[in-house]
């Protein structure tokens, strides 16, 4: 491990420097992780949300497939998303490959299963708690979906982390989708995987330190806003 | 649901924003070596100034640059199997090939030499030493420019090198860094354009062991894509980056890329 300190004095240094480079590829990052959660999030939540509080026939196998899509490879994503962006797939006309739009695409489709899932599980179990009382009141299927993503919202913060987490840290697909073009498409993983094939193993590794630094920040904001949250329901 | 997904794709639509800022921009599809030592950042800058067209370049393998190109997604193919580029002309998918630079292979090892290949300068007989010697040999695998050259070589040595697959043959079946950093882990023998192997960062105690054939000859052909089979392509600009790269100024610009002192490509367009 020879190459550690070197990588972290290398990180601290660039960070130090306000590199313009770094910050772009820092930002678009971001820019396409958090756009993928989020859509991810409007689309995981109330699908998952909806087959927690159905009963119906292969209700069962409805389940596997959403565990099951939560290990998506990335590069098999990638390589789908690209066969429908290419000019000669059906999408082509749009002009989305070797864009931003197709990496967040990518990563929505990588990350919604997992928000999907984690979501299910969380709100059958707040579901089974307060399914009584949600007859008594006479609630439609929509109102106790409303109920239920409110209650469990902080839980739901943690399943949106979890998306988060996974997109962020993915390279398969958006280097296929988005081809990691220099100030274009380059983010922070396809950066550490373009130094490592440079050889320049201690930059790649100093890329990773930031990255990690990334992720930990993104947390601690979402975890400060939950517990603030919180505090102020108790008042 | 479905006003939900349609709400999602807008607000994708949104926060991905304008795509590019600039007027004018291409897309190259490449191989590795010309994105990874650099050349591009030293020449594309040079371009753009002159031009104002963005250009944009997907490194990939010599075979999905091809495949890519093929698929219509890229305006410009810069690769190095010319065989191949050839075929891609012949089926209608670019405008026509053009010579644009060369440099050469090289085979790197460690400094022990276990195969003792090292100062010899026929390639072909320093594969078959390393294969009889059961020394370790790093392959791409990935049916890139390198790999073509490397497979054309073992053709003529007598030696299948796929029956030591797995043994003393390892396909890593990756990019040239990738195959670099996994043989220099493992101790094998790489074949390398030289290119990647001078602008290289993790050398350790390799070296160059074989080099100076005539057969590592490496010649890099640019290929305007073909507007009639990809209506999406930007010949125009297309045309003018091709067509700069093979002018005086662009050639000049290859041949003063420079890396520890050593110039990496040696432009050879045909003279206008």
């Amino acid at each position: 491990m020879q190459g550690m300190g070197e990588a972290l004095s290398l990180a601290l240094q660039m960070v130090w420097s306000g590199d313009a480079d770094l910050l772009e590829i820092v930002l678009l990052s971001l820019r396409v992780s958090l756009s993928a959660t989020l859509v991810a999030l409007l689309i995981g939540l109330p699908l998952g949300a909806l087959v927690a509080i159905s009963r119906f026939r292969g209700r069962n196998l409805v389940l596997i497939v959403m565990n099951a899509l939560m290990g998506l490879p990335p590069v098999v994503v990638g390589l789908v998303v690209y066969l429908h962006f290419s000019r000669s797939g059906p999408l082509g006309f749009l002009g989305l490959l070797y864009t931003p739009t197709a990496m967040i695409v990518a990563q929505t489709i990588l990350i919604a299963p997992i928000v999907a899932a984690l979501s299910r599980q969380v709100l059958e179990d707040l579901h089974a708690e307060y399914a009584e009382q949600f007859r008594s009141l006479g609630l439609s299927k929509v109102q106790s979906v409303q109920a239920l993503l409110w209650d469990a919202r902080y839980s739901l913060l943690t399943v949106g982390l979890a998306g988060f987490g996974r997109a962020v840290a993915e390279v398969g697909a958006v280097i296929i989708v988005g081809g990691n073009i220099d100030h274009l498409t380059r983010v922070m993983t396809t950066a550490i995987a373009l130094e490592t094939s440079k050889g320049d193993l201690s930059f790649a590794l100093a890329l990773g330190i930031i990255l990690l630094v990334i992720a930990l920040g993104v947390n601690a904001a979402v975890q400060s806003v939950r517990m603030s949250a919180a505090r102020m329901s108790y008042v | 649901m479905i006003r939900d997904a349609f709400g999602a794709t807008a607000l994708a639509l949104i926060l991905a924003g304008p795509v590019a800022a600039q007027e004018q921009s291409i897309i190259v599809q490449s191989t590795t070596s010309t994105a990874n030592s650099g050349l591009y950042d030293h020449l594309l800058p040079i371009f753009e100034e002159e031009t104002g067209i963005q250009v944009n370049v997907v490194a990939v393998g010599t075979g999905q640059a091809i495949k890519n190109a093929e698929n219509c997604d890229g305006d410009v193919l810069l690769v190095h199997a010319k065989p191949s580029e050839q075929a891609f002309v012949e089926a209608g998918f670019g405008t026509g090939r053009t010579d644009l630079m060369y440099n050469d292979f090289v085979i790197v090892g460690p400094e022990a030499d276990p195969a003792g290949v090292g100062g010899m300068t026929d390639a072909q007989d320093a594969l078959a030493r390393i294969a009889e010697a059961g020394a370790l040999f790093a392959s791409r695998g990935d049916d890139s420019g390198t790999h073509k050259k490397e497979m054309s070589l073992w053709a003529d040595t007598g030696v299948a090198p796929a029956d030591g697959s797995g043994a003393w043959y390892r396909e890593t079946g990756s990019g040239m860094g990738a195959t670099l950093n996994a043989g220099i882990g493992m101790g094998a023998y790489v074949m390398t354009d030289r290119a990647t192997w001078i602008s290289f960062g993790n050398k350790q105690d390799y070296e160059i062991q074989v080099e100076g054939d005539e057969d590592l000859f490496n010649q890099y052909g640019v290929i305007p894509v073909n507007p009639e089979t990809c209506p999406s392509v930007n010949i125009e600009a297309a045309r003018t980056f091709a067509d700069w790269l093979l002018s005086d100024d662009g050639q000049a610009a290859i041949g003063a890329y420079e890396v520890d002192g050593q110039q990496l490509f040696f432009p050879n367009a045909p003279e206008s």
